[in-house]
């Protein structure tokens, strides 16, 4: 009932959406099977929102902390980098090339946890100060240029399908899975919630909130190496400068919209993932209406301002009464 | 009481030294470059002038508590919307140019108000402001566009001769403007004070009966305007309307108030200080170009790190502080 | 309109304001006159910040009516009661830590010359404001660097900076030493004779007496009535706070079970100090018995737990733990050797407030068990429900958030987050303030269970009945001192207090 009560809105919003492409795009709801593999608008969303999906999830524990990553887009630039170097520079074996780039990406994360735990910085200007390093060191590694690859086992990550299915969606799944027996099963969850809620109290119940932080920055940072291969094989190349742009809003709008607060506390991961697939299923469909792509910027600045505003006690005691009186 | 003066201004005073060593640095390293020069000097502040004049902007919102990430965004809006208004329309720039700034204001007051009355967090709003900002700006215009009409008369007019051929250009000009203004509006004006009030200690200022919500409100709305103002200061610099303009300005921003001393958890810094920070910024710049080889990301780079060592002496500063006195 | 120097300077009827669930005032009177200090007495949660706080315009009144220098009066925000004249100086002192003395005084009100302000007639005024107030300080010295004391008189200075004519003092001294505290009387005295009403809210009764004119007793949001400070005898206004009748005889400790002690002591601490907080002390706790630890306000108390927990680390002496000696780095080490903490601040430093109060008792135990180690769920709602069962929490079920319970029933969790961990040592620091007096039997009568079966605590309160009700033994401090153990029959509240007493001198 409760979690109904958190998903009531990004379902119905979501729902908008779909019947909005129901009704004035055809063909929005077709499912083909090409080459045993399913092919179609409503897959396409979920293989498109894989990156964010896995990135929210990351960030949901972070946010469940009180804390955010704004780094998460400099840390897929990077991972995209890193691989492709490994790639074509080296001979690596495949493995090797995704477990090196995504320990890359955990010590980064690993480095913004011990900035916000250990040192005590706020968490926006720590994860800043990496936001903007991050793609000047991608850059660096890159020397500025797009680094092309060909490797199909490698592509397999972002542009192979398994069981009819875009293998994207499983690794989704799969993260999602495996983090939710993490905390679930574990005290993880019951730790990071505490941190979040009242971090002083928790460490006075004996809750070592440095190290509860430095693994929620860590996983985190790990996702997000783990999406920037998926962009990375997706255009077959990383691309330092526009790796992972603009991701982090989309990954924080997802977490708000999946109803974990900012302020820290319980968490959603199926909220999250239902956030990021709204926000996809959004894109879309501006797409597909021949509306400029930059639109889509401007409409999910709107989108974060609305839901929040949904969710602010303050404006809610603000409106109601007004509302009231205009509908009475 | 000297002692205590000094220990005050421990931030403030690394900043200067810092300033003074890369400067020294830059000058015996490149000394017969002339990198110790009038004109590389007035430099410092002619290629950064836009981001000193955001950098006044956000160092109200830090002292006050906040932060504002929409700066870079509002830079690109305006200066397409400056591009737009003069060249597409034909508008001359004693109309356009308050026009944009009072768009740029606006934005910083509907950020304010969302920041205040909703209690929305406020590098959300901000953020959110600035893929708006952004957005709006690609949705104009997608490409950057030259801006031929009005602006090489007014970087003539605006200029201030110094002799000996040199001149100080109109974007310093604007820049120092607004610094003094600035210094004025901080130091000598209850909002200023105000500010700072919000900033130190928010709950104590509401039962001050201080204007909270009109400070915090007005620290927002003068960013805009700071934004604002930085984007025609960059449209003139450059002579265009880029929409991409400003591209991660806000961190740079931060960076100059917090190397400058001023405290991210509000209420504590200087202008004066920011206004260091940003010269810090011009020096490593220039001695990066100087050096020639070394990529224009590292002063990101470096600029990341220099960051980090500030924010860790304000760590240290206030842990310090923090410990009871015997 | 009659002559307004006849009325009184500010007078409540009825006054009435309910928020969701709880009437926290019902038709309260109140009433100031010109040149008294009026004592506003009451328990907690008797309504005392409520009435003042609907008195300065944070909260409107839902009912009854406002007299204030002949007007009536419904301030809508602090400024509002401000610019009648009423000004409030609160208890943790509301001024700008990192700005001057004179601009704390000012701000907000400073005049411009030539759209400058004025900084020497800033500097001027607040000299002036202090010199009023007889205090000599340099006002260009940031606040935070000064004394509570002094940042108390600042904020006096600020408040009557603007003609104020009713001060509210709400718990000044509370924080202020016994020579800090004659200085503010002295003020409120000089005040007093100036023709301002002065509002005190405090719970010192000695301090009542000393400078009240007259006192107003609430109870449970309920007016109980208003008195000549002179004529009150000081069993009687317990009694009223307390709404129950008391005699002389209940304050002394009548019953007291011997406790028998064992060899070494569960805990002993030789010389354990901290630099700026706590001289080094020597103290034993034995198992099975409650270790009482007395003082007043910033005695040392709270500071010599927080040194047990592990919350700050001592700079000398030695711990010793059944005899070996320890050392403890965080909560969680002192966790491991299975002690707990009930600290004073519920609110920020005990309860999880959006977690259940089934999570909130497993907290402690799940900690202790390791991060992977899960505390099944099942064991999870079996302790729950029997902490719930046992401790007589008042709770829907065990997945309400902690904090829609009421202060008791929280405190009651928080010992039941503590319990379920098994410690050998108990920390409870002031476990029944802010509690009704049901939930705090409950508390005591649960304590000297628990000691009984072989646990130790360590009890601190600043309720001294209550100290002499529950401790085997008491430990007094003063001034961040050990000044003196009472054991058995020699405890008792007037002996404690003379330990308090004779270390002054």
């Amino acid at each position: 009932m409760n979690t109904w009560h958190k998903l009531k809105w990004p379902i119905i919003a979501l729902a908008l959406v779909l019947l909005f492409n129901f009704i004035f795009s055809s063909g929005f709801f077709q499912v083909e099977i090409k080459n045993g593999r399913l092919y179609g608008s409503l897959i396409d969303i979920l293989h498109r929102a894989a990156p964010v999906m896995l990135i929210s999830l990351g960030m949901t524990l972070v946010i469940a902390t009180g804390g955010i990553d704004l780094s998460v887009g400099s840390v897929m630039a990077i991972a995209g980098a890193v691989a492709a170097l490994l790639l074509t520079k080296t001979e690596q074996p495949v493995a090797m090339v995704i477990i090196i780039s995504l320990a890359v990406s955990f010590l980064f994360g690993v480095w913004n946890g011990t900035l916000v735990g250990l040192f005590g910085i706020t968490p926006i200007v720590a994860t800043l100060i990496l936001m903007v390093s991050g793609r000047g060191i991608a850059q660096l590694l890159t020397d500025g240029q797009i680094v092309t690859f060909d490797n199909s086992a490698f592509e397999f990550i972002g542009r192979g399908a398994l069981l009819g299915l875009p293998f994207t969606i499983w690794l989704v799944l799969f993260t999602f899975i495996l983090l939710t027996v993490f905390t679930k099963k574990t005290a993880v969850g019951l730790f990071i919630e505490a941190t979040g809620d009242n971090e002083k109290a928790s460490a006075y119940a004996g809750v070592n909130t440095n190290v509860v932080k430095m693994l929620v920055y860590a996983i985190c940072s790990l996702l997000a190496g783990l999406a920037g291969l998926i962009v990375a094989t997706d255009i077959k190349a990383a691309d330092a400068n526009n790796a992972g742009q603009w991701i982090e809003l989309d990954a924080i709008l997802a977490v708000v919209i999946g109803g974990t607060a900012l302020t820290g506390g319980r968490f959603f991961f199926a909220g999250s993932l239902l956030g990021a697939t709204l926000i996809q299923a959004l894109t879309t469909t501006i797409l597909t209406r021949g509306v400029p792509v930059q639109w889509t910027l401007v409409v999910k600045a709107l989108v974060i301002i609305a839901v929040c505003l949904l969710q602010s006690e303050t404006f809610r005691r603000f409106i109601l009464p007004r509302w009231k009186k205009v509908t009475v | 009481m000297n002692l205590r003066v000094l220990k005050r201004n421990i931030p403030f005073a690394a900043t200067a030294v810092v300033c003074v060593l890369l400067y020294v640095f830059g000058a015996v390293q490149f000394y017969d470059e002339n990198f110790f020069s009038l004109r590389v000097f007035i430099n410092f502040f002619y290629d950064n002038a836009f981001l000193g004049i955001a950098a006044i902007g956000m160092t109200f919102v830090i002292l006050s508590g906040g932060i504002d990430l929409s700066v870079g965004g509002v830079v690109g809006l305006v200066s397409v919307l400056l591009a737009i208004l003069m060249e597409n329309h034909g508008a001359p720039p004693v109309i356009a140019i308050p026009l944009v700034l009072l768009l740029g204001a606006g934005l910083g007051t509907v950020m304010g108000v969302f920041v205040h009355y909703f209690a929305l967090p406020a590098f959300l709003v901000t953020l959110a402001g600035m893929f708006f900002a952004r957005g709006m700006a690609l949705v104009l215009q997608y490409e950057s566009v030259p801006i031929t009409k009005h602006v090489d008369s007014i970087n003539s007019t605006l200029s201030l001769p110094l002799g000996s051929g040199l001149q100080l250009p109109s974007s310093a000009l604007i820049y120092l403007g607004a610094f003094v203004l600035a210094l004025w509006l901080a130091h000598f004006t209850r909002f200023g004070r105000n500010v700072y009030a919000v900033g130190g200690n928010e709950q104590s200022a509401t039962l001050m009966g201080l204007p909270v919500a009109r400070t915090r409100v007005g620290v927002y709305t003068l960013s805009g305007f700071c934004a604002a103002l930085a984007g025609v200061t960059y449209s003139l610099y450059t002579s265009s309307g880029n929409p991409n303009a400003g591209m991660g300005l806000e961190l740079d921003a931060i960076a100059a108030a917090v190397i400058g001393g001023t405290l991210l958890s509000g209420g504590v810094g200087y202008l004066a200080g920011t206004f260091v920070g940003v010269l810090i910024f011009g020096i490593i710049q220039t001695t990066i170009i100087f050096q020639g080889t070394l990529s224009s990301w590292w002063t990101k780079i470096v600029v990341g790190g220099l960051l980090l060592l500030f924010i860790l002496l304000q760590k240290g500063i206030q842990a310090k502080k923090l410990r009871p006195k015997n | 309109m009659s002559d307004p120097t006849h009325l009184p300077l500010l007078q409540l009827r009825g006054i009435s304001k309910s928020f969701p669930g709880v009437k926290a005032l019902a038709e309260v009177d109140f009433t100031v006159r010109r040149g008294e200090v009026h004592a506003l007495m009451g328990e907690n949660g008797a309504g005392k910040s409520t009435l003042i706080k609907v008195l300065t315009g944070v909260y409107q009144r839902d009912g009854g009516s406002a007299l204030f220098d002949a007007h009536d009066i419904n301030p809508k925000t602090p400024q509002d009661a401000q610019r009648i004249g009423i000004s409030t100086v609160y208890q943790e002192v509301n001024l700008i830590p990192h700005l001057s003395v004179a601009e704390n005084i000012c701000l907000g009100r400073q005049r411009s010359k030539f759209g400058f302000l004025n900084w020497r007639e800033i500097r001027r005024r607040a000299e002036k404001a202090m010199a009023r107030l007889g205090i000599a300080v340099d006002v260009a010295e940031t606040v935070a660097n000064c004394s509570i004391a002094i940042q108390q008189l600042v904020a006096i200075a600020r408040a009557l900076d603007i003609d104020a004519k009713l001060l509210i003092l709400d718990e000044p001294t509370s924080s202020l030493d016994e020579k800090e505290v004659e200085r503010l009387f002295g003020v409120m005295r000089k005040l007093k004779d100036e023709g301002l009403g002065i509002v005190f809210v405090t719970h010192f009764l000695d301090q009542v007496y000393a400078v009240s004119d007259r006192i107003t007793v609430l109870r449970n949001g309920n007016f109980v009535g208003e008195y000549e400070a002179a004529s009150l005898p000081r069993i009687e206004l317990i009694s009223k706070m307390m709404g129950k009748e008391l005699s002389e005889a209940d304050f002394k400790a009548a019953d007291r079970k011997e406790h028998q002690r064992g060899e070494t002591p569960l805990l002993h601490l030789e010389n354990v100090g901290r630099r700026g907080s706590l001289k080094p002390l020597n103290l034993e706790i034995f198992e099975g018995e409650v270790l009482g630890l007395s003082g007043l306000l910033g005695s040392g108390r709270t500071e010599t737990a927080r040194l047990l927990f592990g919350v700050d680390q001592p700079d000398s002496g030695t711990t010793r733990l059944d005899g070996n000696p320890i050392k403890l780095k965080s909560p969680r080490q002192a966790m491991e050797r299975k002690f707990g903490f009930c600290p004073e601040d519920r609110k920020t430093e005990a309860i999880i407030p959006n977690l259940s109060v089934r999570e909130n008792i497993v907290l402690a135990l799940q900690v202790n068990q390791g991060w992977m180690r899960y505390v099944s769920r099942a064991k999870q709602n079996e302790l729950a429900d029997k902490f719930i069962k046992a401790l007589n929490i008042k709770t829907p079920h065990a997945e309400q958030p902690i904090r829609l319970l009421s202060g008791g029933n929280q405190q009651k969790v928080i010992l039941a987050r503590w319990l379920a961990s098994h410690p050998r040592l108990l920390i409870l620091d002031e476990p029944t303030r802010g509690i009704d007096v049901g939930a705090k039997l409950e508390i005591e009568k649960l304590v000297a269970s628990l000691a009984g079966e072989g646990m130790a605590i360590l009890f601190i309160s600043s309720d001294l009945e209550e100290m002499v009700r529950n401790s085997h033994r008491v430990v007094v401090l003063r001034d961040r001192k050990k000044v003196c153990e009472l054991q058995g029959g020699e405890i008792s509240e007037s002996a404690i207090m003379h330990a308090i007493a004779k270390a002054e001198s």
